[in-house]
């Protein structure tokens, strides 16, 4: 086994096999379910079923009260506030006696106080039968007609569709390809800064411990910078495969483990959307969820995951060689080491300005040209690819970028290969980034 | 044939001549000190051997073959003189990592450390970390990683700092096992009494030039004071002499002498016996390495001055 082989090994399992390590890359994900399904389960478990007597004597809501999950109406001649509870109600709406048409004057005793969701759907409930009441009564309208209409006319999105090259029409969820943009580039943000830092942190550790010093003497400086660099690599990489792994496990297992009719409830309940009927509220999320499960299909995976996976690691390699060869250049002295990586994160923030203002626009000249230069690269093009590959982003600047950057990580791993090799075995003072440069040249 | 041949070794930095034409050579099986102040250039000197530096000029022959570091780095032992160790590592897989960057196979490292870990009583230790060891078993840890692939050249650069003497005694067996095997030793310090005790050569070197050369026995005649202690039954009265003056007029019935250019050791005692004293014992004074050192070093700043090299 080849000596660099040893050591990513090394770096590799020394770093998995942390508690650490195996709790945050197991419990990150559960959570983040746990905390999403807690939430749902919360709303859903706080919806109470109120049982609420009405009293109508003037017939203002004609009898039509839909009762849903939450509030479940019942008209009752003879319930008063005395005797509801005995009946079994929760509450007792009654409504006004005066045959006036206004919302006012109705008035609801329960002796808990009722949550301020079912309060809503109180109110909303009664101003729906107050409203078909009235279209019905005074412009001889069938209410169901009205309500039909208006479903009509809710259902307005924005397609946004573009014409490519080919004349060909592909349409995408411009919201779906922001938010996806967002959320990559920025994953990949955090892993240059958490993985780059570990880096510099072996890589000082190994300085200050006088272990590269033994280490040195049987293998080049070289090979052990690249094998740290390699082995904390495959931390990551591991990482997000265990994360990819279990959100979709989880996700699933978690849609199976839900009833339908839960799941709209959650819907319903975390949007406090105004609807309808209760059924037809149901089968609206599930409308929901089929339509998200079809813009989701629009984006084209492999693409985005692949690139995902080619981003993270060139980004990595190309910061990570930078962030050791500062680590070999300072001591223990944290504070040194933050001098230093300060130039190195000045492009990986500006890259992030960049990476803002390319969601917007993710055709501009300056996001198309920042996606190519390597410094910028991983995180701006990563927030462009999910607008569709070959139309918004073409397969030039994407073969470029990522020739770019193989060529600048190369760059820069021998740039860093040159600082480390002097400046492991240099103690004293924090050197200068003008001899660090000194040290390239020797 | 030498071990291991330094031919004009000179390393330059910025501002100082850490390494100033050097020469030495050290023969197979011989524990080699090599000693000096701080800042001498020693350490400069030992990573040129090791291969961690290329030497600015000047050749270095291992085993009478220019010194490829790539080659012959399996046949060196290096242990530097602060622990060399991950600390969240486990000790067993510490030292079997070290031992297959060395170049040894899985096997034949596992093989290693086991018998060692048996000699030196480490065996308990296989599972605990290097942040729970005491300095001094560190230190023993590191030992052990250092000769694990039974090098021919085993630099040792201050073994015993932080061991008890037990330990200490623990090691300098070994150490002594070693070289009757044939492994050659570079040990590196600057405790004299240490040397005095184990090796068979030294060299002293003091700013970037070697200034002393030789077997102990060699240097402590080259250095020799030509003093002589001399025991009497009581404290004779001594009269003004040609052959010697008193040194130190000591305690117990003791003086120590020192013979005067022309003399020996014979005209000293007939002198005394001329003068009537009772002499109960006589021997020569050494002087020590440490008074050497001291008498070399001395003069020259603690430390050295930094200065802009013109080459």
């Amino acid at each position: 086994m080849s000596k660099i082989s040893i050591i990513i090994q090394r770096e590799y399992l020394s770093r998995v096999r942390k508690k650490t390590f195996i709790l945050s890359t197991i419990l990150t994900p559960l959570a983040m379910v746990a905390v999403l399904g807690a939430v749902i389960w919360i709303t859903v478990k706080n919806v109470r079923n109120e049982k609420v007597a009405v009293v109508d004597p003037q017939g203002v809501l004609k009898s039509t009260l839909p009762s849903s999950k939450s509030v479940s109406y019942q008209f009752v001649a003879d319930a008063d506030t005395g005797n509801y509870t005995d009946k079994g109600f929760t509450a007792i709406l009654i409504a006004p006696n005066t045959g006036i048409n206004k919302g006012s004057n109705f008035k609801l005793v329960s002796e808990k106080s009722l949550s301020r969701m079912s309060n809503e759907r109180i109110e909303r409930d009664i101003s729906h039968a107050l409203e078909n009441n009235l279209i019905s009564t005074q412009l001889k309208i069938d209410p169901a007609l009205i309500d039909s209409l208006k479903k009509q006319a809710d259902g307005v999105s924005i397609e946004a569709v573009k014409k490519d090259e080919l004349g060909e029409l592909s349409s995408s969820n411009f919201d779906l390809a922001s938010g996806l943009g967002y959320i990559t580039a920025f994953l990949i943000y955090i892993t240059l800064f958490v993985y780059g830092v570990m880096v510099m942190r072996g890589v000082m550790e190994e300085k200050t411990n006088r272990i590269a010093e033994v280490i040195i003497s049987s293998v080049k400086p070289f090979e052990l910078m690249v094998g740290k660099i390699v082995g904390i690599g495959a931390v990551g990489l591991t990482q997000f495969l265990i994360w990819i792994v279990l959100l979709f496990g989880l996700s699933t297992a978690m849609s199976a483990l839900i009833p339908a009719d839960v799941m709209a409830q959650a819907a319903q309940a975390s949007n406090g959307m105004p609807g309808g009927a209760g059924n037809a509220q149901a089968s609206d999320a599930i409308r929901n969820i089929a339509n998200a499960q079809a813009t989701l299909s629009t984006i084209n995976w492999p693409v985005l995951i692949g690139c995902f996976i080619f981003y993270f690691l060139g980004g990595y390699l190309f910061y990570a060689s930078l962030f050791a060869a500062v680590g070999s250049a300072v001591n223990e002295d944290a504070q040194d080491a933050q001098s230093l990586t300060f130039p190195i994160t000045i492009p990986i923030i500006l890259a992030i300005v960049i990476m803002i203002n390319s969601i917007n626009d993710p055709s501009s000249s300056l996001a198309t040209w920042a996606s190519i230069i390597p410094f910028t690269s991983p995180i701006v093009m990563m927030s462009r690819i999910p607008f569709g590959v070959p139309d918004t982003v073409p397969y030039w600047q994407l073969g470029l970028s990522m020739l770019l950057l193989v060529a600048g990580f190369l760059a820069t791993s021998w740039l860093s290969a040159k600082i480390y090799r002097t400046g492991i075995l240099m103690y004293g003072k924090k050197p200068s980034w003008k001899e660090m440069l000194k040290w390239v040249n020797r | 044939m030498h071990l291991l041949e330094a031919r004009h070794l000179k390393k330059y930095y910025a501002t100082q001549k850490a390494v100033d034409d050097i020469s030495f050579a050290i023969e197979p099986g011989k524990i080699f000190g090599l000693l000096g102040p701080n800042g001498a250039g020693k350490t400069t000197l030992l990573r040129m051997i090791t291969g961690i530096f290329f030497p600015d000029e000047g050749q270095i022959l291992f085993e009478g073959k220019p010194f490829d570091p790539m080659k012959d780095i399996a046949r060196i032992g290096y242990m530097p003189e602060e622990r060399g160790l991950y600390k969240k590592m486990k000790i067993g897989e510490q030292a079997l990592y070290l031992a297959q960057l060395r170049g040894l196979s899985k096997t034949e490292a596992m093989a290693g450390i086991k018998e060692w870990f048996v000699k030196l009583e480490m065996e308990s230790w296989w599972n605990k970390k290097v942040e729970d060891l005491s300095k001094g078993m560190s230190q023993k840890l590191q030992f052990v990683t250092t000769v694990l692939h039974q090098p021919k050249l085993i630099i040792l650069d201050e073994p015993f700092s932080g061991l008890d003497p037990v330990n200490s005694n623990v090691i300098k067996e070994e150490i002594h096992e070693l070289a009757r095997k044939g492994a050659t030793i570079i040990f590196s310090t600057h405790r004299m009494e240490q040397v005095e005790e184990i090796c068979d050569q030294i060299v002293l070197v003091n700013k970037g030039k070697k200034i002393l050369d030789g077997t102990v026995k060699e240097v402590k005649q080259q250095y020799k004071q030509h003093l002589f202690r001399v025991g009497f039954e009581a404290m004779p009265a001594l009269e003004q002499t040609p052959v010697f003056t008193v040194a130190d007029t000591g305690r117990d019935h003791a003086l120590t002498l020192k013979i005067n250019e022309g003399y020996g050791p014979n005209a000293v005692l007939q002198t005394l016996i001329q003068q009537g004293a009772v002499i109960h014992s006589f021997n020569e004074v050494l002087p020590s390495l440490n008074d050497i050192f001291i008498q070399l070093v001395e003069g020259t700043p603690a430390t050295r001055q930094f200065s802009k090299v013109i080459s």
